[in-house]
């Protein structure tokens, strides 16, 4: 598809004319996706698909058309034509845009990590070997995702990777479930066969009977799938420049100095260590570490191109969302093997669902507890948790609640398949806390 | 393009238990204003199909933007190999949906084109909005957007059946963001509640023109109210507020594919049981919901669902009391309950799944005053901007941008971040007052299905009322 693209994109740039200056966005996959629900396949198939986003400026004009391509070059090359004609005369209508800003110091890269996946013959027979008795419900999504950026300046970049990502839950009933996911670019049985080993032996304890408990602060560890949660909805505006000039960052009274995270947080958008692409749809660099929270205090925001215009400050490589894809947070000191130790009597919480800001400038989140959660006595789960509804401000669960971080942090890749498989992914430990607010 | 997709379909239909081709072409173009300032001017195009096999007891898809010859034999055959793959390891009784027969046309009805306006116009028109919203040095954000959706969609059944079906939709939206002494505070147009389908003429129908004003004066005034309390009490929501309460506790719950577990793993589950249709009381008397795909304009409107079952319009409650589920063809033969035609697929890439279109909350016979009038003390609640429920659809809580108090039957002083929450199971028992006036709204980005898909649905509501809901404000 690299050649493809960068054809395509020499086809059409040949057509500039005078000042001119074309950007090329390119994001395809190649998907296989098979949905199982009681351990059977429910829905399967393949999805091949290939947009490419022309951005056509001129002056201090411009105007974008994203276009499905059919990968064939005699109908692409035809239609892109006509999107340039068609850019052209859009710009004879718009306005200059005085927040236009674009990378002009050329630089290429590549990145590529090609796996070996498996036949979907393979996975199917597995699920069928692995999961046999288990009431398995969830996706394997699986091929390789293609990201790539040029300009007429004569920037190219690619980023290619071959990857899975088989993500489930086993139910015992209702609502009871243990989730889990097998992620990577190499396929292994074994491992497979290992994961779902683990979620026959939680299985066993969510088969106790269900602990109901009272609205409240409860002790409680956030393993780090539910920690994911937290962080990805600060993702929605907590780290944009934009938003905190806008006064609408959910976490504005962390950047404005009249509130704190606790010490022990420090967040980092690292494009270095992640899956992500390493290049952005303006064509900047990302850079492979963006320090957000340090030690507890604001140290840097998610820039955008435009944002760096409109706000007189310098880019850092963010998209347009000003959101990160890279997410870390540094890890603490406790191990994970003496989490429950630690927590001794409370709520082990596997993950949480639907959050939502129930007030976005106090940085209060809303959220319910689903999966596997547990109540634990004196350092042993005991039984499984009824799903709670908690209320509770992310200055108390990341600041003066907290009290540790586990030794030990796990890679989470974005399982988003919404438009096209997601490239992205968290890196963050599990956190103990002092008190979680149940309100329902 | 689709008539030659069609004859390239009729000519490689191979020879299994059933195939079916559906193209989708659609064609979007976003225009904002924000701050002032008129942003990219942004358009997309896209056109795909997804064919479907059915052959020998497994099924399989594969979808294709390659619309050649070659492109549609190298899809056929993926869809065939999938088939083959599954028909040792498939969920049972997923039978083929019944031939399409004939031809048929259905297209959203279009008063005023989105070309009758120049794009110089159109900015504009946008423009103008901005400038009504920025009207105090207090207002430190405001956006104004407008999107146009025309998606065409053509379902061909190997046998030769086809239906046609072309919709176009209007997303008009704008927000305004006041902020004075660290409190900030929000009003939109409802987060794209009121997207329609149909042409220009949508903005007159939602009032579009005189909603700026308003918002912007609304978010000032809410700078200096005091904090909703936190309180049990009367609740009246205006439909602006219905819509996420009818989608999230009452839409969702009832699909069927939730019902039987397909969703577990990523959107939930439900807690309605196969056993309460026909019997359970799921809210008070006045409770009444339709399934209505045939409203004209209304978010998601077809003629026929994305399998090709004919739309009629069906009561899912009535009277408090629940009839049926949302599941379509598929999931009715799955277990045995009656639905109605609702397999819907966002696009080309995804499979359809069943969903909501329009659903629909039955008007009553008060006005918004004689709603009021019954309330001793209690609060009003306008424009959704928090959600949350968990995964069986039951525990929920909202937050509203704008409260007002409601005194001796008469509406009083604005409270800011006003939330609620309760439990589905219970809540549409506490409903005592529907209005008659209702707003056709929707939501243009439902997110369900694995892999994931946004989708359009349409909900109607009037302003209703409840007794005894747990209110509370922000920190």
């Amino acid at each position: 598809m690299q050649t493809y693209f960068y054809r395509l994109v020499d086809a059409v740039t040949a057509r500039l004319a005078g000042d001119e200056v074309l950007l090329c966005d390119y994001a395809g996959e190649v998907s296989d996706f098979i949905r199982f629900n009681h351990a059977e396949v429910r829905q399967a198939g393949s999805v091949t698909q290939h947009f490419l986003t022309l951005r056509l400026v001129r002056g201090r004009r411009q105007a974008s058309l994203a276009l499905g391509l059919s990968g064939a070059s005699q109908t692409d090359l035809p239609r892109l034509h006509a999107a340039l004609e068609a850019l052209r005369e859009l710009l004879d209508h718009v306005p200059e845009d005085p927040y236009l800003l674009y990378a002009t110091e050329v630089h290429c890269s590549e990145s590529r990590e090609l796996g070996s996946l498996p036949a979907s013959a393979e996975v199917l027979e597995a699920i069928d070997q692995e999961a046999r008795g288990l009431d398995l419900v969830g996706l394997y999504a699986a091929g390789p995702i293609y990201r790539g950026f040029a300009n007429s300046l004569g920037q190219r970049n690619w980023h290619e990777r071959h990857d899975f990502h088989l993500d489930w839950s086993c139910h015992l009933r209702t609502d009871k479930a243990v989730k889990a996911d097998y992620a990577g670019t190499c396929w292994s049985p074994a491992e497979l066969g290992r994961r779902l080993a683990e979620v026959r032996e939680q299985l066993r304890t969510l088969g106790l009977s269900p602990r109901r408990i009272p609205p409240g602060r409860y002790r409680a560890y956030l393993a780090p799938a539910a920690l994911t949660e937290i962080l990805h909805i600060l993702g929605w505006g907590g780290f944009s420049l934009r938003a905190q000039h806008t006064q609408s960052s959910p976490l504005q009274r962390l950047v404005e100095g009249s509130a704190r995270l606790h010490p022990a947080v420090t967040l980092a958008e690292c494009t270095g260590e992640g899956t992500a692409p390493p290049f952005q749809g303006d064509g900047y660099a990302r850079p492979p570490a963006v320090a957000l929270v340090r030690r507890g205090e604001h140290a840097g925001s998610l820039v955008c191109p435009r944002s760096a215009m409109e706000f007189g400050v310098l880019g850092n490589g963010a998209d347009a969302g000003e959101a990160p894809s890279a997410l870390q947070m540094t890890a603490g000191d406790l191990p994970s093997t003496e989490v429950l130790q630690a927590l001794d009597t409370g709520l082990y919480i596997g993950n949480l669902w639907y959050l939502s800001y129930s007030d976005r400038l106090a940085g209060r989140i809303t959220g319910m507890t689903r999966f596997a959660t547990f109540w634990v006595e004196a350092g042993r789960r005991v039984a499984p948790l009824e799903v709670m509804r908690f209320d509770d401000t992310v200055y108390e669960m990341l600041g003066t609640q907290l009290l540790a971080l586990t030794r030990e942090r796990e890679l989470v890749p974005d399982r988003s398949t919404y438009g096209g498989r997601s490239t992205a992914s968290l890196r963050l430990p599990g956190a103990l806390l002092q008190g979680l607010r149940l309100t329902l | 393009m689709l008539e030659r997709v069609r004859r390239r379909f009729c000519r490689l239909a191979p020879a299994v238990d059933r195939c079916v081709l559906r193209c989708v072409e659609e064609r979007e173009q976003t225009l904002r204003v924000v701050r002032g300032i008129a942003q990219p001017v942004h358009t997309r195009e896209d056109t795909g199909v997804m064919i479907t096999v059915w052959d020998g007891g497994g099924t399989g898809y594969a979808a294709t933007p390659d619309l050649s010859e070659a492109g549609l034999r190298d899809a056929i055959a993926r869809a065939q190999e999938w088939a083959w793959l599954t028909r040792r390891h498939q969920v049972p009784a997923l039978a083929p949906p019944p031939p399409i027969e004939g031809s048929a046309e259905h297209r959203t009805p279009v008063k005023r084109r989105w070309t009758s306006l120049t794009l110089a116009e159109r900015l504009d028109l946008l423009a103008r909005e901005s400038t009504r919203l920025a009207l105090h040095r207090h207002i430190v954000d405001w956006s104004v957007s407008l999107s146009h959706v025309v998606r065409e969609s053509l379902l061909i059944g190997g046998e030769g059946g086809s239906i046609w079906q072309h919709h176009e939709l209007m997303l008009p939206e704008m927000g305004v963001t006041a902020s004075a002494g660290g409190e900030s505070q929000t009003r939109t147009f409802g987060g794209y509640a009121r997207a329609r389908q149909g042409g220009l003429e949508v903005l007159e129908a939602v009032d579009f023109h005189h909603a700026a004003p308003r918002l912007a004066e609304e978010a000032l005034s809410l700078l200096h109210a005091p904090q909703c309390s936190t309180e049990t009490t009367a609740l009246l929501l205006a439909p602006d507020q219905m819509v996420l309460q009818i989608h999230e506790s009452i839409g969702h719950p009832l699909e069927l594919d939730r019902i039987l577990g397909d969703e577990r793993n990523f959107a939930g589950t439900s807690f309605v049981t196969p056993e309460m249709f026909g019997h359970y009381r799921y809210g008070s008397p006045p409770l009444n919901i339709t399934f209505d795909p045939l409203v004209p304009g209304e978010l998601a409107s077809y003629a026929y669902d994305d399998d090709g079952a004919s739309a009629w319009r069906e009561h899912i409650i009535r009277d408090g009391i629940l009839l049926r589920p949302l599941g379509a063809g598929l999931s009715q033969a799955r277990c045995g309950l009656p639905g109605v035609a609702n397999a819907r697929a966002c696009d080309w890439t995804r499979p359809p799944i069943d969903r909501m279109a329009n659903l629909n909350l039955e008007p009553g016979s008060a006005s918004l005053g004689e709603l009021v009038r019954q309330i001793e003390r209690g609060l009003y609640m306008e424009t959704n901007r928090s959600w949350s429920i968990d995964d069986s659809r039951n525990k929920f809580q909202f937050g509203c941008e704008l409260g007002r108090l409601i005194v001796d039957g008469e509406l009083a002083g604005l409270v800011k971040n006003p939330c609620y929450r309760g439990v589905s199971a219970t809540f549409w028992r506490s409903l005592v007052g529907v209005g008659k006036d209702q707003q056709v709204l929707g939501v243009p980005n439902c997110g369900k299905g694995e892999p994931n898909q946004l989708l359009a649905v349409g909900h109607a509501s009037p302003p209703c009322l409840f007794r005894d809901v747990q209110v509370f404000g922000g920190d």
